[in-house]
């Protein structure tokens, strides 16, 4: 790390606090809400279904929340390979200061994971598991006589009260993803020495960019594994989807808009500081990326697939190329704030810089590993919890 | 003014640099020392400051802070008005662990002046709120300390010290024990529990840094809080930090 410090020394502009060359949070905390956004996003998708009962994106119920579980075993990943002792991690949940946001994620987490989403899983699933155990056989079949946790009644009213229990898990889900990610932007938020990320609105931000990022990756694997198992798209469950993106979108784009206008309103201490931050520092990864090519780009592309004028075929195309768009730019959107806001120092008088190393601890290279994990763990879950092979048993009791 | 600075630099550093030896072996406060007993604070007198660097260089000795130049628990800031500019012109290379070149042309300087700059130890301090495992912890007498051991290196205390007082110790540092955790000024927990005053203080050749105990009546500190014009580093912060400064610039922060 110290050859880079030495680098960066050169780049320094203006005049930082000697402490202040080093970026301490990395490309690892970028990633780190940028994931938790996923799993809230994710989760939101399967809400949709669940609680406002919006028909037509059924078939991507299960494969939200197999998403939102596949991202959220890898979400403490990046926090973990960042800290200067992983050994002692868990000390955040074995004796944790509670006046401490971060301290926070332990039970966040582990709220979310066993009392949510896990819970949810399980008995969304639990009659499929329970057949699939009696079917199959080798060591699947042995994975899926645990999963059942002993219990193979699969009578009616056993099924009934599961898909009772999966609502409710459902309707206290919801808060709770908001209250994932919301907490993550209140980390940012809350730190008053930093005139970039203190503001009260940076946990609804992050909430409303998690729904974007979340909707965008469901929408984006759901089109993809439609692909590779050579299956139609269900045009209603697509367009649907692609309908939800451009609102969250748009709640998004006015959010954020409304974050600048008041930081440039105010003309508060160090807004000259910011100004150039915004122009020069990140104009790449802020104006460009996010702003344009992440944002106003979709927006525009969403709203004329809206119209109707083009056929689904090139609607399909238009939606691969918008949510890979909205990935990127979600990312640049972390970035910008993790990064971003270590790069303007706190005397507002000059720039550090953040020189990412290609390999080792805190490097691109492990940001990507990260990040592609997920993906396979999305993989071996799909494979052995199928999302779509089997009606969805709660649609069958309401349509009774 | 400023060739009074110079000659006293010169002073402090024929008579200073070498006798500076008394380090006192960093550890754990002595037996017997009761900490209700005390409240300390520290008071820094910009108009005295030479920028000499002889607190920065006691400093990085005494507490085994890192050599090179992105590390520091405390450091000097050159402050410099020049006629016909707004705003001021700062640096501090290397912290001013070397002192400070003679960057700019006496005659178009209107104002210049050193800020020597440590941990505030806030009596409210973001640091101690934002550490998620209670690592770093504010004591009874008034200061903020790392326990090195229970540190996880988050770096969530770094973020949150609006004053850059704190930096992560790196793992190439001296001290095995301390590193890839968060470190920074103790006021020289190991000094002042023994009755010495922080090394800057006892090496400052002008008396620009002055420790003492708030609850002596008759301290210098005390006396100088009590009755002069004294000033915190961003007091919009709500930190309460517990640095004082004697004739301090507003600008500066």
């Amino acid at each position: 790390m110290s050859e880079i410090l030495w680098q960066v020394l050169q780049h320094v502009q203006g005049y930082i606090y000697p402490n202040e060359v080093e970026v301490n949070w990395s490309v690892l905390i970028a990633l780190y809400p940028y994931i938790t956004g996923l799993v809230a996003g994710a989760f939101i998708v399967a809400s949709l279904e669940r609680i406002f009962k919006v028909e037509a994106v059924k078939p991507t119920y299960r494969l939200a929340l197999l998403t939102a579980l596949a991202f959220l075993l890898c979400a403490p990943l990046p926090l973990v390979a960042h800290l200067g002792h992983p050994e002692r991690a868990l000390e955040i949940m074995m004796t944790p200061h509670l006046s401490s946001a971060m301290a926070g994620f332990g039970f966040v987490y582990a709220w979310y994971l066993m009392a949510v989403l896990l819970i949810e899983l399980y008995f969304d699933y639990r009659k499929d598991i329970v057949m699939w155990s009696q079917e199959v056989g080798g060591i699947k079949g042995f994975i899926y006589k645990i999963l059942t946790l002993g219990d193979y009644n699969i009578s009616d009213e056993a099924v009934k009260a599961d898909n009772k229990i999966v609502n409710i898990v459902t309707v206290i889900g919801l808060p709770s993803a908001a209250f994932l990610h919301g907490y993550v932007g209140f980390i940012f938020g809350s730190v008053k020495a930093n005139h970039w990320w203190s503001s009260p609105l940076m946990p609804i931000i992050f909430l409303f960019s998690a729904m974007v990022s979340g909707i965008a990756l469901v929408l984006l694997i759901y089109i993809v594994s439609s692909y590779i198992r050579g299956v139609e798209l269900d045009r209603a469950c697509t367009d649907t989807l692609a309908n939800y993106l451009l609102y969250s979108y748009l709640l998004d784009l006015s959010l954020e808009f409304m974050e600048l206008a008041h930081l440039f309103y105010t003309q508060e201490e160090g807004i000259d500081a910011i100004r150039v931050l915004i122009t020069d520092k990140l104009f790449w990864t802020f104006i460009v990326i996010q702003v344009f090519l992440g944002t106003l780009v979709p927006i525009f592309l969403l709203i004329i697939a809206r119209t109707g004028i083009f056929k689904f075929n090139v609607r399909k195309w238009i939606y691969i190329f918008v949510t890979t768009l909205t990935l990127i730019g979600v990312f640049a959107m972390r970035w910008n704030v993790v990064i971003g806001g270590q790069l303007i120092s706190k005397t507002y008088l000059g720039y550090t810089t953040y020189i990412m190393p290609l390999f080792g601890p805190e490097s691109l290279s492990l940001a990507l590993a990260i990040w592609i994990l997920p993906f396979i763990i999305l993989a071996v879950l799909i494979k052995l919890l199928p999302p779509w092979e089997h009606p969805h048993e709660w649609e069958k009791t309401e349509a009774e | 003014m400023v060739s009074r600075r110079k000659f006293l630099a010169i002073i402090a550093a024929v008579a200073g640099f070498a006798s500076f030896k008394r380090k006192v072996a960093a550890q754990e406060p002595v037996e017997g020392y009761d900490w209700n007993k005390h409240k300390y604070a520290f008071v820094v007198d910009t108009t005295r400051c030479i920028g000499c660097g002889r607190c920065v260089r006691a400093c990085k000795i005494e507490n085994e802070v890192p050599m090179k130049p992105f590390y520091f628990r405390t450091w000097v800031e050159r402050w410099v008005w020049l006629k016909d500019e707004e705003g001021p012109k700062v640096d501090s290379p290397n912290g001013g662990f070397d002192g400070f070149p003679p960057t700019y042309d006496e005659r178009m300087i209107s104002k210049s002046y050193y800020v020597p700059k440590l941990c505030n130890h806030c009596d409210r301090p973001p640091c101690v709120q934002v550490c998620p495992v209670g690592a770093t912890y504010k004591t009874k007498d008034g200061v903020v300390l790392v326990d090195e051991k229970y540190c996880i290196g988050c770096r969530y205390c770094i973020q949150a010290c609006p004053y850059g007082a704190r930096y992560l110790y790196p793992a190439d540092g001296p001290r095995e024990t301390r590193r890839n955790t968060a470190d920074k000024c103790t006021w020289c927990y190991h000094r002042i529990t023994r009755g010495y005053k922080p090394a800057c203080v006892e090496v400052c050749p002008v008396g620009a840094r002055k420790f003492g105990d708030l609850m002596d009546p008759e301290d210098e500190v005390r006396k100088i809080i009590e009755e002069r014009r004294v000033q915190v580093l961003k007091p919009d912060m709500g930190t309460l930090p517990q640095v004082y400064y004697i004739e301090l610039d507003s600008e500066v922060r």
